[in-house]
């Protein structure tokens, strides 16, 4: 399915917000969003959610032999798969930009950075090593699917338990877990991911962005760190210039956000293994009552209530006058929310509204230029109004509404004057625009009587509407 | 693991370089008569061949022509010989995507797409020796073929790459400190500004150091300028010759 792209209007919302400093979901600059991890049943099944943004990362292992260059180490495999149901746009089996870079990137921040002590992988040297696999897929797309993934897959290495192994001169006996424990993986460190997209041409940058904010970005910048402040991977996106100070400024934006998300990993991982310890239920089954899997909860902003009263006051104070409102009583034009409102009677309208409709249809693009110089006539008609005279609610798709007096007219609309005066007995409000153009369309005619004029124009919309239905 | 020394206590690097020292360049431009520009350049033992056609009408859906900027388009590929052992490798696998994904981005900062709307460009890079620094030898080949086009550029787009080496920063590195597994950066620049339309670094890096490898790349760029720069005045004294002035 193709991607819905993004109103020019919702564009412009978006970038204003952010040059005034705000964010739609009102965070700060430098926040992100809550991150929350939950595990599986199995050991290496882990569920991520960075607000929401969904990511399932899923370890398992296999033994094969090893690659020919390296025949101590064992072999490190991720694959990140962007799956239907997280945006309309992914379809599966297309290898589209965003999936390269993506995947590119997380294969660099865990494989690259060595994250995992490949050499403990190795079994038989040369024969026999551990191929670990990790698979993350995509469940739900909001923005910053790099940082999701990072965390859900190396939350999942760190929460996988390997067979244990033993080896006895050729002999290779591989344990079930039921005859011994399962071993987990060496870690060395946890390389975590932050974005940073940037916006007006480089000198703003948001942390996290979610899916619209990276729809109007500029450009992204990714930098991996773990919690000793090394940094694993910096790759710049996008069409953006980056000076060497802002990447700096980013690194050390990055120190802080890793430290916060590498503590809630830890905490995490604590929690599942006690839980598991203690025999007590977990897994995503355990989720459901607390809503977590099958349901988005939006976290209730808090109020501060406590000065509400003196703030009011105080507003109240300094506050203008409320200037005089004068009572103005509202009219609705026939063919608008007539029922249960007793206007009068408009089956003796027909024709009029007959005519303003057809006109309507076929006016309506070119009224526009009409109704520009409209604007000057109406602005000084509509001041020279009383008071107290009725506002008027239109259905009618044009947006002026002009209220004529027929000696204030400019000479264009000479000839509506005459229909003017015909009408003003059934103080019908006119709406003008439509009205040049009928007349526009006459204007090369000779004039002819008034009265004959009306009937030939009935009879020429008459035939226009046979014609277009006839095409 | 290397048990080679990546700087020797005299300062000097496996192939006899300082630490920052770049490899020889050599570039040549029009290479190529059927493309619209083309050139060669030589860095040190990495080769590679950049073509560029365009800007012409867009081939294919219509609908991706965009109507206020061209398009740009490109392709990497690494020659089935380019490295020590003979390597097919398959045309749309994901390490090419990937490069071609950072060229396409560094080279969509720096073209003038504006002027040039409902169009396509495109670049086709191919590496024929990789002896490390391929992304690198890339980009200046590819802004030596652009120039050689008539495409309009903001900037020279240079790009150098820089590592580490127990606390000095070596500029431009070969395949052996490549695959040493220390932090290496690639960077493509524009000299002029200073900005930087690409930055790439992999292994692990303290974030403090960050600054000086920075730095020892942004110095490779500049003196890879100069070089690109004299390229391009020999080229035109070349083709100004041939029309007889």
């Amino acid at each position: 399915m193709k991607e819905t792209p993004l109103s020019n209007c919702e564009r412009r919302f978006l970038l204003r917000a952010i040059q005034e400093r705000k964010r739609l979901d009102g965070r700060q600059c430098y926040d992100y969003r809550n991150v929350r991890i939950s595990f599986g049943p199995e050991h290496g099944c882990c569920v991520v959610e960075l607000g929401k943004t969904r990511v399932l990362g899923q370890v398992s292992c296999e033994l094969v032999p090893p690659k020919p260059n390296r025949a101590t180490e064992g072999i490190l495999f991720c694959n990140l798969e962007l799956s239907p149901m997280a945006a309309p746009g992914f379809e599966p089996g297309r290898q589209s930009e965003l999936l390269v870079k993506v995947n590119r990137l997380i294969e660099r921040c865990l494989r690259n950075s060595k994250c995992i002590d490949t050499e403990s992988l190795c079994v038989v040297a040369g024969e026999k090593v551990w191929q670990i696999r990790v698979d993350l897929h995509l469940l739900n797309h909001d923005g910053n699917i790099i940082d999701a993934a990072s965390i859900a897959g190396i939350v999942a290495l760190c929460h996988f338990r390997r067979p244990d192994v033993s080896v006895q001169g050729k002999e290779v006996t591989v344990y079930s877990p039921e005859e011994r424990d399962p071993v987990p993986l060496s870690i060395h460190h946890m390389p975590i991911c932050v974005s940073f997209a940037f916006f007006q041409r480089g000198s703003y940058l948001l942390v996290d962005p979610n899916e619209r904010e990276e729809r109007v970005m500029d450009g992204l910048l990714v930098i991996a760190m773990n919690k000793h402040c090394e940094i694993c991977t910096i790759q710049s996106s996008g069409g953006i210039m980056l000076l060497k100070d802002q990447v700096l400024r980013c690194s050390k934006i990055t120190a802080v956000k890793v430290a916060e998300i590498t503590e809630l990993i830890q905490k995490a991982l604590e929690n599942d293994q006690k839980v598991r310890k203690e025999g007590g239920k977990f897994g995503f089954a355990e989720s459901i009552p607390n809503q977590k899997i099958t349901a988005f909860k939006m976290d209730s902003a808090a109020v501060d209530t406590n000065n509400v009263e003196e703030q009011a006051e105080e507003i109240i104070t300094k506050a203008d006058p409320p200037s005089e409102v004068f009572a103005k009583p509202i009219l609705h034009t026939p063919g608008t929310a007539q029922i249960g409102e007793g206007i009068e009677n408009a089956w003796g309208d027909l024709e009029e509204s007959e005519r303003e409709d057809a006109a309507e249809e076929e006016g309506e693009s070119s009224a526009t230029a009409f109704e520009c110089q409209r604007t000057e006539t109406e602005d000084t008609n509509t001041m020279s109004e009383a008071k107290d005279e009725p506002i008027v609610l239109s259905d009618s798709e044009e947006e002026e509404v002009v209220i004529l007096e027929p000696q204030e007219e400019p000479k264009k609309t000479r000839y509506l004057t005459g229909l003017n005066h015909f009408r003003r007995n059934q103080s019908l409000k006119v709406n003008l625009s439509c009205h040049i153009i009928t007349n526009l369309k006459f204007y090369l005619k000779p004039q002819t009587n008034l009265k004959q004029e009306n009937t030939s124009k009935k009879a020429f919309n008459k035939k226009r509407r046979k014609k277009r239905a006839s095409r | 693991m290397a048990a080679l020394e990546l700087l020797s206590d005299e300062g000097y690097r496996a192939d006899g370089r300082r630490a920052t020292e770049l490899r020889k360049v050599r570039a040549r431009m029009g290479v190529f008569a059927q493309a619209d520009g083309s050139a060669y350049i030589e860095q040190g033992n990495t080769k590679a061949l950049a073509v560029v056609y365009g800007p012409h009408e867009t081939r294919g859906p219509r609908s991706k022509a965009l109507s206020e900027r061209a398009v740009l388009n490109c392709q990497y590929s690494m020659a089935t010989f380019s490295t020590a052992e003979r390597k097919r490798r398959p045309h749309g696998d994901r390490k090419s995507a990937e490069m071609a994904l950072h060229l396409k981005q560094t080279f969509e900062a720096a073209v003038l797409t504006e002027l040039y709307p409902r169009s396509q460009i495109d670049l086709y890079v191919q590496i024929l020796q990789a002896d490390g620094s391929n992304y690198c030898a890339c980009v200046n080949a590819a802004t030596l073929a652009i120039i050689d086009a008539g495409i309009a550029l903001r900037d020279f787009v240079c790009a150098g790459s820089a590592g580490l080496a127990e606390d000095a920063a070596l500029a431009d590195l070969s395949y052996i400190e490549e695959a040493a597994g220390g932090p290496q950066a690639a960077l493509a620049m524009l000299p002029g500004s200073g900005a930087m339309a690409l930055v790439q670094m992999d292994a692990r890096l303290h974030h403090e150091r960050l600054e000086a490898v920075m730095d020892a790349a942004a110095a490779a760029c500049r003196a890879v300028h100069a070089v690109l720069e004299e390229a391009v005045r020999e080229r035109a004294r070349e083709v100004t010759a041939l029309l007889g002035e």
